[in-house]
């Protein structure tokens, strides 16, 4: 094929040739950067929460009237049990939050009492000893709390129990490459000795502004004994989920009807609390996703327009060119050809622009840089759309018989 | 002349309908997709309190201790309890409020209503008046309740419909907590976008049911909600937030002149200097007067997200409108022999170039109606999302002529360059070749 033939003529179409680049330029700055908003979004909602997610459940139970915090620890232990009894239920603790929550306690850890600049950032997880065998979280060394150790936590209390367990991210960071059982660490009120280290489990929230501290947490051996109320999180039988979640309200409020469980989300299933969690970033991957489509379909189908014109307007010239001996296959391919050229002028400035686009996105939107792979992708995927749009239009070019270079307009 | 052309325009967009609902269709997409997230753009950033906003002000003292000091660092985005009421004994403002949110237990006089909890707003009497809080029945509370601790309560318009079905409730006896509260005031609906006056409480969230004083909810225990940020020994004490180095209080000044505002920055200033001589801040003085609509920027009260989807839909529509320049030269071009006549025939080039502008002018308008009906539709599908503030978005009018001026002026911008171009034809040359 020749090139030289084709670049002389679309120096005869710089308007259109030039609209068609921009287009694919454009397009593929739009569509990389979107691919890899789509991307970043999706393994975000991806990361493991670490918990038996199938099976479990968090009731929000809020106290009506005031109560000493002697009252609410023991209001909280009679509920416990009511949910532990229940037939479909496997186990139940109390806390304060739980994973995903979307917020909650979050505070220093410090390694040394006199430190001034924090060790680490850590969400601080309240549990009994039924905590870890509720959320099914597995044991990467030490040991359980025992339910001697677990104590109430007023509101005037300060946090510094005398043993806590740490997830295996806290322990890593705090501790590299060393055993942290038995090591120490400092909570606002004081010092405490870990005795288990956590394998796996998520943050309460997983917002950008959390994930300095992702997967870092505390677990302390308190009950929050408030008089506003806790969470129960429950772990139902295998496929006794729903069951349980209808149950354990009503059990709750047989018991002691002085609560208030909100009918909206007072009760959710984990699945809920992680469409909760990550439905801004579902949202966002699935417009981007959207607006991919309807891009690439509008470049696609101005593509298809401005050839069918050219098409039309060289008639005559394709008509002659036949007479002269040129095959179909050669018009096909002359199409196919000037579509290649145009199309990779387009994604040259198009690469530039995209990642011009991705540098200002970083410096606003806390975005990462755009890899590489992602770019190379979009050229790709523009290149054969360019190839499949000029098909049809390339085609009906094909089928001009040569008699035409003899009709006049 | 002008229906002539509209006339000719017609006919022309009629001949290739294929390549005339490509444009039309092109732009409609990009002008949804601009506007649906233009609108919720335009919604969330809008002013809370139009009129009144430019002489609201969020004052920023530095209270806290040497501890991890950097200079230039922001000052805390709420004040302690003893400099806020030190600020509201003052008044040196036109108007001012403390106050902080929370939630209380409601339990109704009726049976067979459960208890339930409703957010609470703790603040002092000026609130309603500063921030202009409309009235169904009754009023706000006095500054001689805010000292008396006065067990009194403003509730709002779907509260009082719940609990007296709607009538006039003033006088009434609520229970709240353990207390009983007089109902002196139900407001009208009121929901300030964005919840300006506390950002911690959801920046699109509904204003509070309940509305007792400051003075009142700290005599009656109320819980506290919100963030509350300590240094040093504070923290975690809630009983005693009065005397704990913790900021979890919002203060609001109403200042009606430039020269006021001078003069309370000013008075701040002169503030600190003092409580730092009586040693109770440790840092330089570092006061900040931001006014309402800076406060919302400050705390980027909109969405990271919204904007990102916003410059991504201008983009769209960028690429849209190229796609519609190509078409139209493409289509405009292929007309020059019929153009060729009509010049050859006496009209100047002025008359053609309106001719073709007017033809994408059309295409401009159907786009229009298509955008505008892409727009309801993508703002349906906005609505259906949970955010906060997914039902704000509603196209209001002046979203809506914005909508019709953008698709218009896009499409007369896209045909400017096919226009010129097709006006070019030497009239002689294309009778040649006929």
């Amino acid at each position: 094929m020749q090139i030289k033939p084709i670049l002389s003529a679309l120096r005869r179409h710089k308007a259109g040739t030039f609209l068609i680049a921009m287009q694919i330029a454009l397009t593929l700055a739009i569509v990389c950067n979107a691919l890899f908003i789509i991307e970043q979004r999706l393994a975000h909602l991806s990361e493991p929460s670490g918990v038996d997610e199938a099976n479990i459940f968090v009731v929000q139970n809020e106290w009506v009237g005031s109560s000493t915090a002697e009252q609410a620890d023991a209001k909280i232990r009679e509920d416990l049990r009511v949910l532990r009894e229940l037939p479909g239920v496997q186990d139940a603790t109390p806390s304060n939050s739980y994973p995903l929550r979307g917020g909650g306690w979050d505070d220093a850890v410090k390694l040394k009492p006199d430190q001034l600049q924090d060790s680490s950032g850590a969400t601080i997880y309240f549990a009994d000893d039924h905590f870890l065998d509720t959320l099914g979280l597995k044991l990467a060394a030490g040991r359980n709390f025992r339910a001697e150790e677990i104590t109430p936590m007023n509101v005037r209390d300060r946090l510094g129990p005398p043993v806590v367990m740490v997830t295996k991210a806290l322990a890593d960071k705090l501790f590299p490459g060393e055993d942290a059982v038995g090591r120490t660490l400092y909570l606002i009120g004081g010092p405490s000795t870990i005795v288990g280290v956590v394998d796996l489990l998520q943050a309460q929230s997983v917002d950008r502004w959390a994930s300095a501290f992702a997967y870092r947490s505390v677990i302390v051996p308190k009950r929050l004994a408030i008089s506003l109320g806790a969470f129960y999180i429950v772990r139902a039988r295998p496929g006794q989920l729903q069951a349980a979640m209808r149950a354990a309200p009503t059990a709750l409020f047989q018991h002691n009807p002085r609560r208030i469980i909100n009918e909206d989300d007072g009760v959710l299933s984990f699945a809920e609390v992680r469409a909760r969690a990550y439905e801004r970033d579902r949202g966002m991957a699935i417009l981007m996703g959207v607006i991919c489509v309807v891009l690439l379909a509008i470049t696609a189908a101005g593509i298809v327009g401005l050839t069918s014109f050219w098409v039309g307007q060289r008639r005559r010239q394709i008509g002659v060119r036949r007479a002269l001996g040129a095959t179909r296959q050669d018009i096909l391919q002359y199409f196919l050809t000037e579509n290649l050229l145009i199309s990779c002028g387009g994604a040259l400035v198009g690469t530039v622009l995209a990642v011009a686009i991705n540098l200002w996105l970083v410096t606003r939107f806390e975005m990462h840089r755009l890899s590489l792979m992602y770019v190379l992708g979009g050229v790709v995927i523009l290149l054969l759309l360019g190839q499949g749009a000029v098909l049809a239009p390339a085609m009906r070019a094909s089928r001009v018989p040569p008699v035409e270079a003899t009709r006049s307009v | 002349m002008f229906s002539y052309y509209l006339d000719l325009a017609l006919r022309s967009l009629g001949r290739n309908k294929m390549l005339t609902a490509l444009m039309v269709l092109a732009i409609a997409l990009g002008i949804g997709a601009s506007m649906t997230t233009l609108t919720v753009l335009h919604v969330l950033s809008g002013d809370p309190l139009p009129g009144t906003s430019g002489t609201l002000f969020y004052p920023q003292l530095e209270p806290r201790d040497m501890d991890g000091f950097e200079p230039g660092m922001e000052p805390p985005r709420q004040i302690t309890w003893i400099d806020g009421m030190n600020l509201l004994k003052a008044k040196r403002g036109d108007r001012q409020a403390l106050m902080t949110g929370g939630a209380v237990p409601v339990q109704p006089a009726q049976s067979g209503m459960d208890p339930f909890y409703s957010d609470a707003r703790y603040t002092s009497s000026d609130f309603f008046s500063m921030f202009q809080v409309p009235f169904l029945y009754g009023r706000g509370w006095s500054a001689a309740d805010d000292d008396n601790k006065a067990r009194v309560v403003v509730i709002s318009r779907t509260l009082n419909d719940k609990l007296f079905g709607g009538k006039d409730s003033t006088g009434q006896t609520l229970r709240l907590k353990e207390g009983a509260f007089r109902v002196i005031g139900v407001l009208d609906t009121w929901r300030p976008n964005p919840h300006f006056y506390d950002v911690n409480m959801g920046n699109y969230s509904n204003a509070e049911d309940i509305f007792v004083p400051l003075t009142t909810s700290r005599d009656m225990r109320f819980d506290h909600n919100g963030s509350t940020d300590c240094w040093g020994t504070g923290g975690g004490d809630d009983d005693h937030a009065e005397t704990q180095p913790c900021v979890w209080l919002q203060f609001w000044v109403q200042l009606d002149s430039a020269a006021k505002v001078a003069a309370y920055k000013e008075y701040l200033e002169h503030y600190s200097q003092e409580q730092k001589a009586l040693g109770r801040f440790e840092r330089p003085v570092n006061v900040r007067l931001p006014g309402l609509m800076e406060w919302l920027d400050i705390n980027k009260v909109v969405p990271g997200d919204v904007k990102l989807q916003t410059w991504l839909a201008l983009g769209f529509l960028v690429v849209c409108l190229v796609n519609t320049v190509g078409l139209m030269l493409a289509k405009f071009l292929r007309r020059t022999g019929e153009l060729g006549v009509r010049r050859a025939l006496g009209a100047s080039k002025r008359e053609v170039f309106t001719q073709l502008l007017i033809e994408s002018g059309v295409i401009g308008l159907a786009g229009g109606v298509g955008g505008l009906l892409l727009a309801f539709l993508g703002l349906w599908l906005v609505r259906l999302q949970p955010s906060s503030y997914a039902s704000l978005a509603h196209l209001d009018l002046s979203m809506l002529v914005m909508t019709f001026l953008l698709a218009v002026g896009a499409s007369l911008l896209a045909g400017l360059l096919p226009a010129w171009r097709a006006c070019q034809v030497a009239p002689a040359l294309q009778l040649k070749s006929q």
